[in-house]
């Protein structure tokens, strides 16, 4: 049976293209799980996996949480909003008590970039990275390529267009690595000042200008504006911010047919995405949470060391 | 017999003072603490008869030097003697080949007066280097007002800096100047815009981009040093630019040079060898420090303001920190490495032997340079000096083993690395405190 190269999932800029196709055909199977009556399978039974939440999240959280439960696994979650250095206790003697608890697997959302990998070197369970500071967010980036992929039967040549805060976004971050290792051409497009120093060393198209940015573009990903982006001084109103870069009807038409329209939520409506655009039939938003649970249960899957389990 | 006319020789070795424009064979004979004579080498067989074995260092093979001067060392005490001591640090000195250090203020209590002042002088009395105070420019290095400047000279600060904080109201940095200008020590400055600097983690590059970390722009470091060099040039007075880790600072000290105005300027061997491009395999918080690494093209403008002399010294920044502290997410760790035991050996490997500079000029922007900034004695072996030497195993091949370090702390991005040269024996008043 394929297995991928490494067993942690830190981010998608080192993964090999043989792995995102393992992860993404194995998610087929799940998705087909996942529509069932009952939707569970008893792969990972006896299997733990914590999940180590230093941020605030309910939405990638849950789908970590019922990929486990779907897969028979056993979940303990552990949730703070303040950094570890704060509640006056090191995530390394944080995770090594809780592993000695006997976990196998750890999911982790942390506001450090690199902190997935520092887990590495604390414990000795498999490390997937469920959001690390503004550096990966691996798994979101494969429900997407998986949901383009679903739609489109490959995602070799297509067009994807990023938009939004390119400088904080981890899920732009790892959709770049992993469009880009799967052939397809990726654009940027968000105000300059929502770009990182050096950006067109990504090796993608640049554009502050959405209209030219969205020309025979076969997918457009928006991106939630975070408020605080404003209140930093990058951008002067949630109003200009629209009127710019807003994806709303008018714009689609510069479109290639049989676009897609994406978002990884949750949605401001009316800000970076029209509501009626949301809301169309284009859109596959829901269709990325759905995918995003077939996605993660691929991930557990294919990252625990079931085998050695198996011939212990 | 032993001699009586002289307590101790050190012969064979090749003797290299910039100050004197020395550099040759020679035997260096030592009198009461102090340099008596420098004989040709071969000239004194008979004279070295009379000394007994132990009134001999044998130098062959080896390079006799000024004892080497680091004019940016912190130490921890008061407040952090779990990190280093001044007797652990001066310790640490004296196995890197420094004979004197110079120890920024941004203690606990800070060296804005002259009670802490004097107790860091207390503990430096018996230890293995001689230690100089740096004091601090404001009250408790927050930027708001001038600390007793006066009070603090007079018992003995060489200089002043918030070092760790730019003193960012330029009017508050005039008055530092045209203050300091009083006692003719140089206002020593942590050159980084804070206004650009918010919340950074490291240098902002194409690195900081793809790891989704806040970067330090290196036109913060530009525009602080172009500004502090416009109001040195009105208060007439002694700027030091600390760690200097930009093409755009570099040119910029390059040009306040030619035109007179008094600057000078220090870069450390970690600045010189490492990048930016280093962070993002381990995410080793080793590697968090400030000013941050920097990209390629710094780092080269940076080596060539050390060969054409727009950049005067090489010091450390010796910054130690707890394990505890490093041991941690990168964003989370406090900024700063080691460096005293590590300085020599990397400018040796990465600048002599590269071919950057010869022995001569290293040993001048480590002795004679950081002495003639800060009025200190020493940084040469002219006869009559304090006879602090410095003998260095030139190509000593050495790996960095973080249980070798003296210093308390251990946080270098060094570890495991391979270098060639090192301290050999080091000498302070004509004794030897270190040697291996």
């Amino acid at each position: 049976m394929s297995q991928l190269s490494s067993r942690h999932l830190l981010g998608l800029e080192d993964t090999p293209r043989k792995d995102i196709e393992l992860i993404l055909d194995t998610a087929i199977t799940f998705r087909e799980v996942i529509e069932r009556r009952i939707k569970k399978v008893p792969t990972l039974r006896g299997i733990t996996v914590l999940n180590l939440f230093y941020e605030p999240s309910t939405r990638t959280r849950i789908s970590f949480e019922l990929a486990e439960k779907r897969l028979s696994a056993d979940t303990v979650n552990f949730s703070t909003s303040t950094s570890s250095v704060k509640k006056g206790e090191s995530l390394r003697d944080t995770v090594q008590n809780i592993e000695a608890m006997k976990i196998d697997m750890t999911v982790v959302r942390h506001g450090s970039s690199g902190a997935p990998y520092f887990l590495t070197q604390c414990m000795d369970t498999n490390i997937i990275n469920a959001g690390d500071g503004c550096h990966e967010h691996p798994t979101q980036a494969l429900l997407d390529m998986f949901t383009i992929r679903r739609k489109y039967g490959k995602l070799d040549g297509l067009r994807v267009v990023l938009i939004g805060d390119v400088k904080h976004s981890r899920v732009i971050r790892s959709n770049i690595w992993g469009l880009k290792t799967m052939g397809a051409s990726v654009a940027l497009c968000g105000p300059s000042t929502l770009m990182p120093y050096e950006v067109e060393q990504f090796g993608c198209d640049v554009y502050t200008n959405l209209d030219v940015a969205l020309d025979g573009a076969d997918v457009v990903n928006v991106m939630r504006i975070q408020a605080e982006r404003q209140q930093d001084g990058l951008f002067p109103s949630r109003r200009e911010f629209s009127a710019l870069f807003g994806v709303n009807r008018e714009r689609l038409k510069r479109l290639n047919k049989n676009y897609t329209i994406m978002h990884p939520g949750p949605i401001n409506r009316g800000v970076e995405l029209a509501s009626d655009v949301a809301d169309g039939k284009s859109s596959v938003i829901l269709d990325q949470v759905t995918n995003g649970q077939a996605v993660r249960m691929a991930v557990l899957y294919l990252l625990s060391d079931r085998e050695e389990r198996e011939t212990e | 017999m032993a001699s009586k006319k002289y307590d101790l020789v050190i012969t064979g070795g090749r003797v290299i003072d910039p100050a004197l424009g020395f550099g040759r064979d020679a035997d260096v004979f030592i009198k009461n603490g102090a340099v008596s004579r420098i004989g040709a080498a071969g000239k004194s067989a008979g004279l070295l008869r009379s000394f007994d074995d132990d009134q001999i260092v044998d130098a062959a093979g080896k390079l006799v030097v000024p004892g080497l001067i680091d004019m940016h060392v912190h130490l921890r005490e008061p407040g952090r003697e779990d990190e280093e001591t001044v007797i652990s640090g001066c310790r640490a000195a004296a196995a890197g080949g420094f004979t004197s250090i110079c120890c920024m203020p941004n203690t606990s209590p800070v060296m804005d007066n002259q009670e802490t002042v004097k107790f860091v002088q207390d503990r430096a009395q018996n230890a293995d280097a001689r230690v100089y105070v740096v004091g601090a420019a404001t009250k408790l290095i927050e930027g708001k007002e001038l600390s007793e400047i006066g009070d603090l000279v007079k018992v003995g600060a060489v200089a002043i800096t918030d070092d760790g904080h730019y003193i960012q109201n330029p009017e508050l940095m005039r008055r530092a100047l045209e203050y300091a200008r009083m006692f003719d020590i140089p206002v020593m400055q942590h050159a980084e815009d804070q206004y650009l600097c918010n919340g950074v983690i490291m240098n902002e590059s194409y690195q900081s981009a793809r790891l989704g970390m806040v970067g330090a722009p290196s036109v913060a470091e530009e525009i602080a040093v172009l500004r502090d060099i416009a109001l040195c040039r009105v208060a007439n007075s002694r700027l030091h630019i600390l760690h200097v880790t930009t093409k755009g600072a570099v040119d910029a000290i390059r040009q306040a040079k030619r035109e007179g105005v008094n600057v000078t300027c220090e870069a450390t061997p970690h600045h010189l060898v490492l990048t930016d491009d280093e962070i993002g395999k381990e995410f080793n918080t080793s590697l968090r420090v400030n000013p941050p690494l920097r990209s390629v093209r710094d780092r080269e403008a940076v080596i060539e303001g050390l060969v054409d002399g727009t950049i005067d010294c090489i010091v450390s920044d010796h910054a130690p920190h707890s394990m505890e502290e490093k041991d941690c997410e990168f964003d989370q760790a406090p900024p700063g490495m080691i460096g005293l035991e590590t300085t020599l050996g990397l400018v040796k490997t990465f600048i002599i032997d590269k071919g950057y500079l010869s022995w001569a000029d290293v040993i001048r922007k480590m002795t004679i340079n950081p002495a003639r900034i800060l009025n200190l004695p020493g940084g040469t072996l002219q006869e009559g000096s304090t006879a602090d030497i410095t003998i260095i195993d030139p190509d000593k091949k050495w790996t960095v083993k973080a249980r070798d370090f003296r210093s308390l702390s251990k946080n270098s991005p060094f570890i495991g690395w391979k270098l060639s040269g090192r301290a050999y024996k080091t000498l302070l008043g004509g004794k030897v405190v270190f040697e291996r």
